[in-house]
C-alpha cells in the first residue's frame, strides 16, 4: 500500500478524455515522477489529487482516506502540499510574512478569528518561520517584498512554505519550468537535500528529463490519459513504449 | 502600550490628541474675522468628522485589507440609523441601547449580504453589494414604509411608546447628559465650542481606531492581507478564505452600523437617502483619497471630504466678491466668474479634481503624500522612503482592487 493510491480514475472534459482509467501508487518516502508528453493528462491528474478537479470515476486515497469531494484547504490539512508551475506566493507581503502564514495555518487550522492578538506575540510562529528561512538560506531576505524576488527565490520560498507545514506528501508541478539552467540545478539540489533530510514523499510532474532522472526513484509514464509503464529510472530510460510515446513511432 | 508596538502607540496618541483638541485645532480663526468661514470647529461638523471617520475605518478593514471593494456599505449605515431611531421610539432617548442595537442589526444584516456577495470576487462582488444596497434603499423608500416611514424618514413622535422614558429629557442623552449640550469657551476674539455629542462620538472613534490597529497587526489581519494577495495559495495552504472574508465584511458592517447609530444619536432621524449608492461611493472616495490599507488614511480622507462638503459648499459669489474686491472691477468679475464653478454647489468639481490628482500622483493617498514629505524632509530626497535599504527591490504599490 502506498501513501497515495489512485484507482481507476477517469476524467472527461466534454468529449475529451483527459484521463482514462489511471492507476497509480506512490510509496511512502520515495520520489515519484510522473512524466509524459504534452496533453498526456499530467496536470489534470495533479488537480484531481488536490481537490481542484473531481474525477468522473475512480478513487483517490491518501493515507487510507479519500480526498474526493474535499476542498483544497481540507486536503492540505490532511498533509498534502502543492508547489505550482509558476510560484504561487503572497507577492504583496514580505518573505517573513509569507513564511508565517502556512505555519499559522498548520497551528490554527482552516480559520481562526484571532483578531486581537498581535503577530509580534506569536513567538513560536516567528521563530519557526525564521528557522525555516535560515534552513533555506533565505534569512537575509526576510524583510524583502516577496513579489520582488527572483524566480528561483520565489520557488525556494514556495517550497519552504510548503515544507514548513511538514506535509507527508509534497506535490510539485513542473518545478523548474521556465527556469535558467543554474536555477534548475539549484532546485534539483534543494529537492535532493529535502529528500535526504526529511521523511517526506515527493510526487513530481516534470518535463525536463534531466530533473526527472536526477531525482526520481520511481517513474510513471503517462500518455493520452493512461499510464504506459511504471518503473525505476534505469528501466524507463530504454523502454520502447516510452520512446514511442515521446518521439513517435518512427523513432 | 495597550498591546501595540511603539510606532502604533505614537500614532494612537497623536490621533487621540488631535481628536481631543479638535475644537481648538479646527477653529484657528477669530469668530468675527473674514476667515471664520473656514473654521470647522462647530459641533455638527466635528461630529460628522468622527462619525464618517468610523465609517471609513470600518470600510478600510474590508477594502484595505482584503481588497474586496464593497459598493453598498451605506446600507449598513442606514440600517444602523433605523435601528437606533426605533430604540428611541420604543424605549427612550438614551443613546446606549440605540447604539448597541444599531451595531447588532448592522452586523446581522451584513452576515446576510456578505454570505451571498462573497461568493464572487472583484467587480462581481462590487456589483452584488451595490445591488443589495440599492434594493435596501428602494425597499426603505417604499415597501417597508411601516418600518422606515418611507419618504418622510423615521423620527420620534410624541405618541411613541418610549416605555423607559419616565421624565427623562426630550432629546437624545447619555443617562441624562444631553447630546446637544455644549460649553462655549471665549478667549479674546476666539470662540471654542465643546460639545457633549462630539466627545461621545470621539470616544467611539478612538476605540474603533484602536481596534482597527489591533486587527491590522493580528494574525487575522495578516490572513486578510493574504486574501488580497493570493487566494489560490491560501487555499493550498490549508486556509478557508470564505470565513476570513465574511468576518472582515461583518466587522466592517458593524463599524458602519455604529456610525449610523451615532448619526441617529446626534440627531434622532433616519432617512432612506443614507443608504443611497452615492453614500456608498462617498466612503470609497474617503478611503482611497486618504490611503486604502493604511491606518490613518481613511480618517484623513473622511475629514478631508467632509470639510470640503461643508466649508467649500458655503462659499458663495458674494464671498468671492469680497475676496477679490481689491482688484479693478472688470478683473474682479472675471476672477469670480473663473472661481465660481469650483465653490458653492460646485464643490464636487473641486473634490473631483483633487481626487484625480491624488489617485494619479499619490496612489497611496494622502498618507503617501505625507510619507513623501517626511522622507524629503529627512533625507532631502536622497534616501528612498522604504525601510528595506535595498535600492534594487522596490515593491510596486498594491492594486486597489483584488482580482
Amino acid at each position: 500500500m502506498g501513501i497515495l493510491e489512485v484507482k481507476n480514475v477517469s476524467k472527461n472534459f466534454g468529449g475529451l478524455k483527459a484521463l482514462s482509467d489511471v492507476n497509480l501508487s506512490v510509496r511512502e518516502n520515495t520520489v515519484h515522477a510522473i512524466i509524459g508528453p504534452n496533453g498526456a493528462g499530467k496536470s489534470t491528474l495533479l488537480n484531481c489529487l488536490v481537490g481542484k478537479l473531481i474525477p468522473d470515476t475512480g478513487s483517490v486515497m491518501f493515507d487510507g482516506q479519500s480526498v474526493l469531494g474535499r476542498h483544497p484547504y481540507e486536503i492540505n490539512q490532511m498533509g498534502i502540499s502543492r508547489v505550482f508551475q509558476t510560484p504561487e506566493i503572497f507577492g504583496d507581503l514580505t518573505v517573513l510574512e509569507n513564511m508565517m502564514i502556512p505555519i499559522l495555518a498548520k497551528r490554527d487550522g482552516t480559520f481562526e478569528l484571532n483578531a486581537l492578538t498581535s503577530i509580534g506575540s506569536q513567538k513560536d510562529v516567528i521563530e519557526r518561520a525564521e528557522h525555516m528561512l535560515e534552513e533555506m538560506s533565505m534569512a537575509d531576505k526576510r524583510h524583502f517584498h516577496s513579489g520582488s524576488l527572483s524566480r528561483g527565490d520565489k520557488r525556494r520560498l514556495e517550497i519552504a512554505m510548503c515544507l514548513s507545514q511538514e506535509p507527508r506528501l509534497l506535490l510539485l508541478d513542473e518545478p523548474t519550468a521556465g527556469m535558467a539552467r543554474a536555477d534548475t540545478n539549484n532546485t534539483i539540489d534543494l529537492l535532493k537535500q529535502i529528500k535526504e533530510e526529511r521523511d517526506i514523499t515527493i510526487a513530481i510532474i516534470e518535463h525536463d528529463m534531466h530533473v526527472v532522472f536526477s531525482l526520481a526513484e520511481r517513474i510513471t509514464v503517462l500518455a493520452q490519459g493512461t499510464p504506459l509503464v511504471e518503473d525505476t529510472p534505469e528501466n524507463i530510460k530504454g523502454h520502447p513504449k516510452v520512446r514511442e510515446a515521446y518521439l513517435g513511432e518512427s523513432a | 502600550m495597550f498591546g501595540l508596538d511603539k510606532k502604533d502607540t505614537t500614532l494612537l496618541i497623536v490621533v487621540t490628541a488631535l481628536v481631543v483638541l479638535a475644537p481648538f485645532i479646527l477653529n484657528p480663526f477669530p469668530a468675527d474675522s473674514a476667515l471664520a468661514q473656514f473654521n470647522a470647529g462647530y459641533p455638527d461638523l466635528m461630529q460628522r468628522f468622527v462619525i464618517f471617520g468610523i465609517f471609513a475605518i470600518g470600510f478600510n478593514l474590508l477594502f484595505g485589507l482584503t481588497g474586496y471593494l464593497s459598493f453598498g456599505h451605506a446600507a449598513f449605515l442606514g440600517v444602523g440609523s433605523y435601528a437606533a431611531v426605533w430604540m428611541f421610539k420604543l424605549l427612550s432617548y438614551n443613546v446606549v441601547p440605540a447604539i448597541v442595537l444599531a451595531v447588532i442589526v448592522a452586523g446581522l444584516f451584513s452576515v446576510l449580504i456578505g454570505y451571498v456577495s462573497l461568493r464572487r470576487s472583484g467587480i462581481y462582488f462590487s456589483i452584488l453589494t451595490l445591488a443589495f444596497a440599492q434594493m435596501s434603499y428602494n425597499l426603505a423608500y417604499s415597501v417597508l414604509t411601516p418600518i422606515t416611514n418611507g419618504e418622510t424618514g423615521l423620527q420620534v413622535y410624541s405618541n411613541d411608546p418610549q416605555i423607559l422614558k419616565g421624565d427623562g429629557p426630550d432629546v437624545t442623552h447619555l443617562f441624562g447628559l444631553e447630546m446637544g449640550s455644549a460649553y462655549t469657551l471665549d478667549i479674546g476674539p476666539w470662540s471654542f465650542v465643546f460639545s457633549a455629542g462630539y466627545y461621545f462620538c470621539a470616544i467611539f472613534m478612538l476605540v474603533a481606531f484602536y481596534l482597527a490597529i489591533r486587527i491590522f497587526r493580528s494574525p487575522f489581519g495578516l490572513m486578510l492581507r493574504a486574501v488580497k494577495s493570493n487566494q489560490q495559495r491560501m487555499a493550498y495552504t490549508g486556509l478557508n478564505t470564505r470565513p476570513y472574508t465574511l468576518a472582515a465584511f461583518v466587522i466592517s458592517g458593524m463599524y458602519a452600523g455604529l456610525a449610523g447609530g451615532l448619526m441617529a444619536a446626534m440627531d434622532p432621524l433616519a432617512g432612506a437617502e443614507r443608504m443611497q449608492w452615492t453614500a456608498s461611493g462617498e466612503v470609497v472616495l474617503m478611503t482611497i483619497l486618504g490611503g486604502a490599507g493604511t491606518l490613518i488614511g481613511p480618517v484623513l480622507g473622511a475629514g478631508f471630504i467632509k470639510y470640503f462638503e461643508n466649508i467649500f459648499s458655503k462659499i458663495n459669489d458674494s464671498v468671492l466678491h469680497q475676496w477679490f474686491s481689491f482688484m479693478p472691477d472688470g478683473m474682479e468679475d472675471f476672477m469670480v466668474f473663473i472661481v465660481h464653478p469650483f465653490i458653492g454647489k460646485g464643490w464636487h468639481l473641486t473634490l473631483g479634481i483633487l481626487f484625480m490628482l491624488v489617485v494619479i500622483f499619490l496612489p497611496g493617498g494622502l498618507v503617501e503624500g505625507g510619507q513623501r514629505i517626511a522622507a524629503w524632509l529627512r533625507g532631502r530626497g536622497k534616501k528612498p522612503a522604504g525601510g528595506s535599504g535595498d535600492p534594487e527591490h522596490h515593491p510596486k504599490p498594491a492594486p486597489h482592487v483584488a482580482e
